[in-house]
């Protein structure tokens, strides 16, 4: 019994961080794979509101993105700092939408391209004159399911 | 002195790749923002060009909502207060106490919104929104009562008995042009 008492105090072995490196390495590579490089250069200043009945889009293949917003100040002595559509990574306007549907469409699998779904992404303090255009556009394209992108509001 | 500093380091000293590795580490967790794309669900109606029809409807089966371009509401003729929206509204469809200005039943229910050019989208959703909740909380009490759970855990057959009961019917009329300003 004291024998053993003895060899343990006196040994004082440390916790060996020899693994720590790997650990971390792991965490690392989980984020550089979770991280998601903007693919599309933000050429608007969007801030969606916020809103509590909010659904999750499932199958990102399946959408695509309209940004409605003023244009950030770097673009604004090209564009203007009236609000302006962004599709892809240009500044578009609501006649080039059906095109840009299209291009979408014919990325996805016909079987599914009932399950395509546009989400608007649109600044809060844009007024609804340029929505109903694009949304008007999106009717006459035959794309009707939408998704107003929203953050979760805190309760 | 070359040499023996070829003899000293017939190892790595892999002691600093931790403090490299969590240099990296805490960049990407700076930099990740992980991108949750959620948002309000919505189904436009198909296009048409011709004018819809009219429909005579009975006044007490239709809710107007409507936003001006300065943000306010109104709610039959009455400017009302967002916060009472939701309330108002799930009083409407249900009807508990068969009022006879409100919705004859749920199934007729009809709410309408409209909405002017100059309006802010934040409004617009904010209005949107609450309209939505109202059904989604009718869709909820209706579903507990029927299977003891929650609209969002029901299997499709009992969401469309659940929906069949309470159809969600919100019609967007074109924005009236009044305010906008760019």
């Amino acid at each position: 019994m004291s024998r053993f008492k003895k060899s343990s105090a006196s040994a004082q072995p440390g916790i060996s961080t020899a693994s720590l490196p790997d650990i971390v390495f792991m965490l690392l590579f989980f984020f550089m794979v979770v991280t998601k490089l903007r693919d599309s250069e933000q050429k608007l200043t969007v801030k969606t509101p916020s809103a509590t009945e909010l659904t999750k889009l499932e199958n990102k293949s399946l959408v695509n993105f309209i940004m409605i917003g003023r244009p950030v100040k770097k673009y604004q002595d090209i564009y203007g700092t009236k609000p302006r559509i962004q599709l892809g990574d240009k500044i578009a306007d609501e006649e080039e939408i059906p095109l840009f549907l299209e291009k979408h469409k014919s990325s996805v699998p016909e079987g599914q391209q009932a399950g395509i779904t546009t989400s608007l992404k649109i600044d809060g303090d844009v007024t609804m004159g340029i929505v109903s255009d694009v949304k008007t556009a999106l009717r006459k394209a035959g794309q009707l399911k939408l998704n107003y992108s929203a953050n979760k509001k805190a309760e | 002195m070359a040499k023996g500093k070829n003899r000293m380091s017939s190892e790595i000293n892999a002691g600093s790749m931790a403090d490299i590795a969590f240099l990296l580490l805490i960049f990407f967790l700076v930099t990740t923002q992980i991108s949750e794309d959620r948002g309000i669900l919505v189904k436009l109606p198909p296009w048409s060009n011709e004018p819809p029809e009219d429909i005579t409807l009975n006044s007490r089966n239709v809710w107007s909502v409507l936003v001006n371009a300065n943000n306010e509401l109104l709610v039959r003729g009455t400017p009302t207060d967002i916060r009472e929206l939701r309330s108002k509204t799930k009083e409407f469809i249900s009807n508990p106490r068969k009022e006879s200005d409100k919705a004859d039943s749920p199934t007729k229910a009809i709410v309408s919104l409209k909405n002017d050019r100059g309006t802010k989208y934040k409004t617009y959703l904010e209005v949107y929104n609450e309209l939505q909740a109202a059904y989604n909380e009718l869709w909820n009490e209706s579903a507990n009562k029927k299977f003891g759970k929650d609209y969002e855990f029901l299997n499709t057959n009992q969401k469309r008995e659940v929906r069949d009961e309470i159809p969600l019917v919100l019609s967007e009329a074109e924005p009236t042009n009044f305010g906008e300003e760019n």
